[in-house]
């Protein structure tokens, strides 16, 4: 527990503190939200567009999950960094139980996720979101994206534990990227074409957002089959880290 | 004149030898490309819409992203060159500060060259040919190449005014921010909400794109091109000469 408290402060004030750091996590996705939202608003008048709530609604369910999900992924970076600079070798050999060096990441990686998510949510109210779900709909929502939160880091983890080194950058990042875009990010599923569609027929990140953007106008869907896949992504992804964990232990 | 030479030399290898400066500035933006063409080829059924290829209409936003890339490698160069102390070395010799600056952006517009042909070939064999023929490919590389002497001079500036890398990297997203607030996604006439088409408008970027994007969709627009070149040459201009004042500050400090 105090290793946890302890990695977790850390990381966060480090985040805090280094405007490196926190500047692109938070700006990033605003970028991606007023790009989308308010450059696209005209994709809501395709013919087969029907999704009620309006296109800055729509593109905020993937927002929500992008910075979710990608501040798990600046966790890993994170860790990489910790290994790199030879302070995670220190703090394994000061750990009782080093699972707690995990449980600490993913602590920073929570605060992270729900600091970006709030800025974001605040800037979309601002641009015209509509929350229509109720108060079941909003708790499944941000559990989801914070369930994504959850995969990503422990993934990333998982990978810079392995690797030890900041080189392993894009080896966490493209999953990420890649499992996020191959979805039906801009039109819904009907709307896509070519080898995007393909790819999002059976990317388990279309469902979820589905349901996101179902809760997001109080009539979700899937809403069972989204959270089996995503508890399982963070099963598999906690096994992962735990694999990394104790190849660092080796090296150590 | 061999001075120039020897710098720009040493800019070009110095640049190409890195393959993770080059890769990611080709291979990202395709990636991307072909991401976004996919998903939004529905977006062509939209009233007004000039082409009904998405992948046409987008082909314009790596030729932008490349250049992007290429102001970040730019500043990370230069700030590296500040690091270790090699520009206070050329400090003590007779060069003239354009002349050095010229040199040292070199390399970056080799890169930008290989990816505007990169773009090119891609643009070609995936989409539905240049509207303004083959004398096209040429002025298309010409503007591609303005493009990226804007934002590499913006990079080195960047760098010249705070000497490190990190400032450059963490000036990055800013350069991003004036490529997502343009008419990237749709024409600026389609674009719905006001104050985006405002600032879409008012933003260079969406010039050059539209420069860039008149070559492949419409054939030759006067108007379309003389915008992209003025927008781009401009910046270049005024991000070379503040990068000369900041070399002379610099100098002078050394």
């Amino acid at each position: 527990m105090s290793a946890a408290r302890a990695v977790g402060w850390r990381n966060v004030h480090n985040w805090i503190t280094n405007p490196a750091l926190i500047v692109p996590s938070l700006l990033f996705p605003m970028f991606f939200f007023v790009a989308f939202a308010g450059g696209l608003s005209r994709v809501d008048s395709i013919p087969g567009f029907d999704y009620a709530a309006g296109y800055t609604t729509f593109i905020y369910g993937f927002v929500l999950l992008q910075a979710s999900t990608f501040g798990g992924v600046f966790t890993g970076f994170s860790v990489a960094r910790d290994f790199e600079s030879g302070f995670a070798r220190r703090m394994m050999l000061g750990a009782t139980h080093r699972s707690g060096i995990i449980a600490g990441y993913w602590v920073s990686a929570l605060v992270r996720s729900v600091t970006t998510v709030s800025v974001i949510t605040v800037v979309a109210l601002l641009a015209g979101l509509e929350l229509n779900g109720g108060g079941i709909d909003l708790l499944g929502l941000y559990t989801l994206a914070l369930l994504m939160n959850a995969f990503a880091m422990l993934f990333g983890t998982g990978v810079a534990m392995r690797l030890r080194t900041m080189q392993a950058g894009p080896l966490i990042q493209t999953p990420a990227f890649l499992i996020l875009f191959l979805a039906p990010v801009w039109v819904p599923y009907d709307l896509l074409t070519g080898w995007v569609q393909a790819a999002a027929s059976v990317n388990p990140m279309t469902l979820v957002l589905d349901t996101e953007r179902g809760f997001l106008v109080g009539d979700p869907t899937k809403v069972l089959p989204a959270f089996a896949v995503v508890t399982l992504l963070v099963a598999v992804s906690l096994l992962w880290a735990r694999g990394g964990l104790r190849s660092a232990e080796r090296a150590a | 004149m061999s001075h120039v030479l020897l710098l720009a030399q040493r800019s070009v290898v110095r640049t190409l030898r890195q393959p993770a400066m080059v890769v990611p500035s080709i291979v990202f933006p395709l990636l991307l490309l072909s991401i976004n063409s996919s998903g939004l080829d529905s977006a062509t059924l939209l009233p007004g819409f000039p082409t009904h290829s998405y992948f046409q209409f987008a082909i314009a936003i790596p030729f932008i992203q490349g250049a992007l890339f290429a102001a970040m490698s730019a500043g990370t160069n230069v700030a590296s060159d500040i690091e270790s102390g090699f520009l206070n070395r050329l400090a003590l010799t007779p060069l003239r500060r354009a002349t050095l600056m010229l040199g040292q952006l070199t390399g970056i517009l080799a890169l930008g060259l290989i990816q505007a042909l990169a773009f090119v070939a891609v643009g070609l064999s995936f989409g539905e040919g240049l509207a303004a023929g083959p004398g096209g490919v040429v002025v298309l590389v010409l503007l591609s190449l303005t493009i990226t002497l804007a934002f590499g001079g913006i990079g080195a500036f960047v760098a010249l005014r705070t000497g490190n890398g990190e400032t450059v990297q963490a000036v990055f997203p800013l350069f991003f921010a004036a490529l997502f607030l343009s008419s990237m996604a749709l024409p600026r006439d389609l674009i719905e909400i006001g104050w985006f088409q405002t600032v879409a408008t008012w933003n260079p970027v969406s010039y050059m794109l539209e420069g860039i994007r008149s070559l492949f969709i419409t054939g030759w627009d006067g108007e379309a091109l003389l915008l992209g070149f003025a927008c781009a040459g401009s910046i270049a201009a005024i991000a070379l000469v503040a990068c000369a004042a900041a070399l002379r500050t610099r100098m002078v400090r050394t």
